[in-house]
């Protein structure tokens, strides 16, 4: 049933997407640490060509560069591309790994904890590249890169599973449908999550520290809406996960809504991402709290993935 | 958004100031815009995420009242004063209710007189130009040679093919759309009180059942037929639909080797069923996520277990009792299971056991029989006796898994107590009778439900979904185009625009357009800041 040639290459693929992404995270932080030096000399147009402004503002700063700034220029965008290269690799590897897990189980590759950080990673890192093509935000990669990397580590140390059947609760179309709604709400959580640090990180000062992590991150406000924007685009999603949870549990058990502990936690994961979106749009509640609001949505989000998988026993504990 | 933002944010802020000196009336009026206020909103969506926190971490006794109970047992103090905070029901707590139904009134209060103002505002006009256009969030201004009239015109049309509302005053067009946004809202909002209003009378009209049938047996759907059965508050028992459901055969697979050794794979019962008595009879495949749709009901296999077969007869050899006796599992796992066999028919003595069962029984180190795997591959009972009186004369109910010791005598025990394989017959001492293992039967566990909620929820669900999703997704956007006639026949074209929560994505799209359509030209003084809002 379980083919082991194909469970073996999907392990090998999913060392080598973590080493790409190690690499993916170093060609970023090398691309942050080579931007140095310019722009200790040149702040104002630093902030501009790392910021989302256009680059009609740059055109003033341009006169004062010099010969060897061009070459520094150069040669940043060089180790920017190669990171976004390793990370767009490093991602099809992921997906390999996935797409083989999935058929060496000949199931969907998403049955127990292992898969579940895979697959929301993966999620995670689509998200973040398609956002890099629509907004450019490469600014957001190396503190992605540490995320995954390090959610892959856990993975495959602590949470690792043999590829075997699924119970038979989980026989069900359902599970396409439900879990890659979760997972991909998840993935998007957590690229929303990352952006809000960075937000209340960046919103303590009003500009970053010279050749700072954060000099290459945008101006809060960016920040803000950008976080704001994938919140938007995760909300729905969460909510169609939450309900096509409903109706599996309606076939599965015997009731669409029980209060079951993993329930209970998606409901207040969902509630609270629901105040978040009120706190946008509540006088006094805009910005900072705002933000915090998210980031206790996004722990209530990580505390119903592991908390209660390994804490709380009920009929979701697959752990 | 600073820009007239209030009307369409049209949620009513919390006024700070408490009413002084003006009645009851004024009181109830300022409470009432506390409770719709956003504020309010906010913090009631909080406390209901955090009422639900004790029901995920506390066993409840919807859930599972044997861990309650077995809570209480370890808890002594703790128990009883958790209990009178309603944690061991959270989910229907007096103060949980309080909760949800301020936040649903809340929301009530808050998106009808919305959705009111919403429906007028979606047959008004789009609003005239501001005076000074200059000021808004985007604005954008040049000067052409084209004139005035020509300029407004190319701008209604152009306004008109990207689908805003577009009104002429005198040198101005006012345009507007993305009403759908707040459609959207409104929309989320009413379908999360629907979904509310179905979650609630589906329970109030609903049943629910559990039953347990073994095989070669049915069950008919009558209140007295089921071991749990629970009516919602508005349920009566004569609209039980009257259908017969029989289990021919139960099956369950396991996974036979490697690190989920045991794991089960796929269960499955064979049941015919009918539609009362004069329906024809109907075979079904009922398994974990196919439950089986009869008049209206639902029926569900959610457990499994054994039921070792006997025959036991008494001290003056006849046989006193025959059949199958479910048993409890144990451990999940093994399927090692427990139970109880109570004969009242033996004579002269009423015999009672106490039984466990092994599908598969395997010694463990210590020569102690445990059950290696789940699937009956070496089915074994080992049997503890007594006899005496069972207690089931004097009419108290009892359960069918307990034995009640007071009044019985232990005749066979500890490690006098060997396990018995298929077909083998176990002498009780002192000729007090004889029990047989027969074999064995498997038993389901059924659910048995009638949700009318299931159906409307679901539907508002998804409405809810489709409203937010709008919401998201469109913008509320206005855009106006004013073109003056100034000194030497040109003509002066400003541009405002205002997105309501951000800035308008196609607002540079449209200066374009118009730039194209009255060709702008280079004029005396300097140009106003260029647009440079937004890096959509
Ligand atoms: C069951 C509880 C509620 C839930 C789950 C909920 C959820 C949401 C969500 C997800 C949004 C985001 C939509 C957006 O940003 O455009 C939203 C917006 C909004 N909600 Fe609620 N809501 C609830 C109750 C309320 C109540 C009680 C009020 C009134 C006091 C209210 C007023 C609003 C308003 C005015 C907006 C628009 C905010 C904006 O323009 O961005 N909601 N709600």
């Amino acid at each position: 049933m379980v083919d082991p040639h194909l469970a073996h290459l999907s392990n090998q693929l999913m060392l080598g997407a973590v080493l790409l992404y190690v690499v993916a995270m170093v060609g970023y932080a090398a691309d942050i640490s080579f931007g140095r030096r310019r722009v200790a000399a040149v702040p104002e147009e630093a902030k501009v060509l790392v910021g989302a402004g256009g680059p009609e503002a740059v055109e003033d700063a341009q006169e004062t560069e010099t010969e060897t700034e061009d070459e520094d220029e150069r040669r940043r965008v060089d180790w920017g591309r190669f990171a976004i290269l390793l990370n767009v690799l490093a991602w099809g590897v992921h997906g390999a790994e996935i797409v083989t897990r999935g058929m060496a189980a000949d199931r969907v590759p998403w049955g127990n904890m292992y898969e579940f950080v895979s697959a929301i990673t993966f999620a995670a890192v689509t998200v973040y590249l398609v956002m890099l093509w629509r907004y450019k935000t490469n600014w957001l990669g190396p503190f992605l890169m540490v995320a995954v990397v390090i959610a892959l580590g856990i993975a495959t140390i602590w949470l690792y599973d043999d590829p075997g059947p699924l119970r038979p609760a989980l026989h069900s179309y359902w599970i396409a449908i439900h879990v890659t709604a979760a997972v991909t709400a998840t993935g998007t959580f957590t690229v929303a999550g990352v952006s809000t640090i960075l937000y209340l990180l960046r919103a303590r000062r009003t500009a970053p520290k010279p050749g700072g992590l954060l000099e290459r991150v945008p101006d809060a406000e960016t920040l803000d809406r950008l976080a704001h924007r994938t919140m938007m685009f995760g909300f729905p999603i969460w909510t169609f996960a939450i309900i096509a949870g409903a109706i599996w549990a309606d076939s599965a058990w015997g009731r669409y809504w029980g209060w079951d502990p993993k329930e209970t936690w998606s409901f207040i994961t969902w509630v609270v991402y629901a105040g978040y979106l009120h706190a946008r749009a509540t006088a006094g509640w805009r910005g900072r709290k705002a933000a915090i609001i998210s980031l206790i949505a996004f722990a209530c989000l990580l505390f119903n993935f592991f908390g209660i998988n390994y804490l709380v026993s009920g009929m979701h504990s697959y752990a | 958004m600073s820009v007239d933002a209030p009307e369409t944010q049209a949620a009513p802020q919390a006024p700070r100031e408490r009413p002084a000196g003006i009645g009851l009336f004024g009181w109830l009026r300022w409470g009432w815009r506390q409770l719709t206020s956003m504020r309010t909103a906010l913090v009631l969506l909080f406390l209901v995420a955090l009422g639900t926190v004790p029901g995920s971490f506390l066993p409840q006794r919807g859930l599972a009242p044997e861990k309650v109970t077995a809570f209480f047992q370890q808890h002594k103090t703790l128990a009883p004063w958790l209990d009178r905070l309603s944690l061991f029901d959270v989910f229907a707590a007096p103060w949980f209710a309080a909760i949800y139904i301020l936040l649903f009134v809340s929301l009530a209060g808050c998106v009808l007189p919305r959705a009111k103002h919403h429906f007028v505002q979606l047959r008004s006009r789009p609003p005239k130009a501001p005076r000074n256009l200059g000021r808004l969030p985007e604005s954008a201004s040049y000067e052409t040679d084209a004139a005035p009239d020509e300029v407004l015109a190319e701008a209604r049309a152009i306004l008109k093919d990207r689908r805003f509302r577009v009104d002429a005053h005198d040198d101005a067009v006012a345009a507007e759309k993305g009403y759908l946004r707040e459609t959207g809202n409104l929309v989320f909002h009413l379908a999360l009180l629907v979904l509310l209003f179905a979650v609630g009378s589906g329970a109030a009209f609903g049943y629910k059942g559990n039953v347990l049938v073994t095989e070669g047996e049915g069950f008919s759907n009558t209140v007295a037929s089921y071991d749990a059965f629970k009516g919602g508050r508005s349920f009566t028992a004569s609209k039980l639909p009257p259908f017969t459901v029989w289990l021919d055969s139960f099956s369950a697979s396991y996974l036979p080797s490697g690190p989920n050794r045991g794991q089960p794979t796929n269960f499955s019962a064979k049941v015919r069923y009918q539609n009362g008595l004069s329906s024809p009879v109907r075979s079904y495949d009922l398994k974990v996520n196919h439950p089986l749709n009869v008049d209206g009901a639902r029926v569900y296999l959610l457990g499994h277990g054994y039921a070792p077969r006997f025959t036991v007869r008494d001290g003056k050899g006849q046989v006193a009792f025959q059949g199958a006796v479910p048993f409890l599992p144990t451990n999940e796992a093994t399927y090692a299971s427990e139970g109880v066999i109570k004969v009242p028919d033996a004579q002269p003595d009423q015999l009672g056991f106490i039984g466990l069962f092994w599908p598969t029984a395997v010694p463990n180190q210590q020569g102690k029989v445990v059950s290696a795997f789940p699937a009956a591959w070496n089915p074994q009972v080992a049997l503890f006796a007594f006899k005496g009186d069972l207690g089931l004369s004097n009419g108290a109910p009892q359960s069918v898994y307990k034995l009640e010791t007071g009044k019985l005598k232990p005749i066979l025990m500890g490690n006098k107590v060997k396990p018995l394989a298929a077909g083998q017959t176990l002498q009780l001492p002192g000729g007090a009778g004889s029990v047989t293992f027969d074999g064995y039967r498997q038993y389901v566990t059924l659910q048995v439900n009638h949700d009318p909620g299931r159906v409307p929820a679901l539907a508002a669900g998804i409405v809810a979904i489709l409203g937010i999703v709008t919401s998201f997704l469109v913008r509320r956007r206005r855009v106006w185009v004013r073109a003056k006639a100034a000194e030497g026949g040109r003509t002066v074209v400003q541009v405002g625009g205002l997105t309501l929560g951000g800035a308008t994505p196609d607002f540079e799209a449209i200066v374009e357009r118009l730039k194209k359509a009255a060709p702008e030209q280079p004029r005396s003084t300097a140009p106003d800041e260029s647009p440079n809002m937004d890096e959509e």
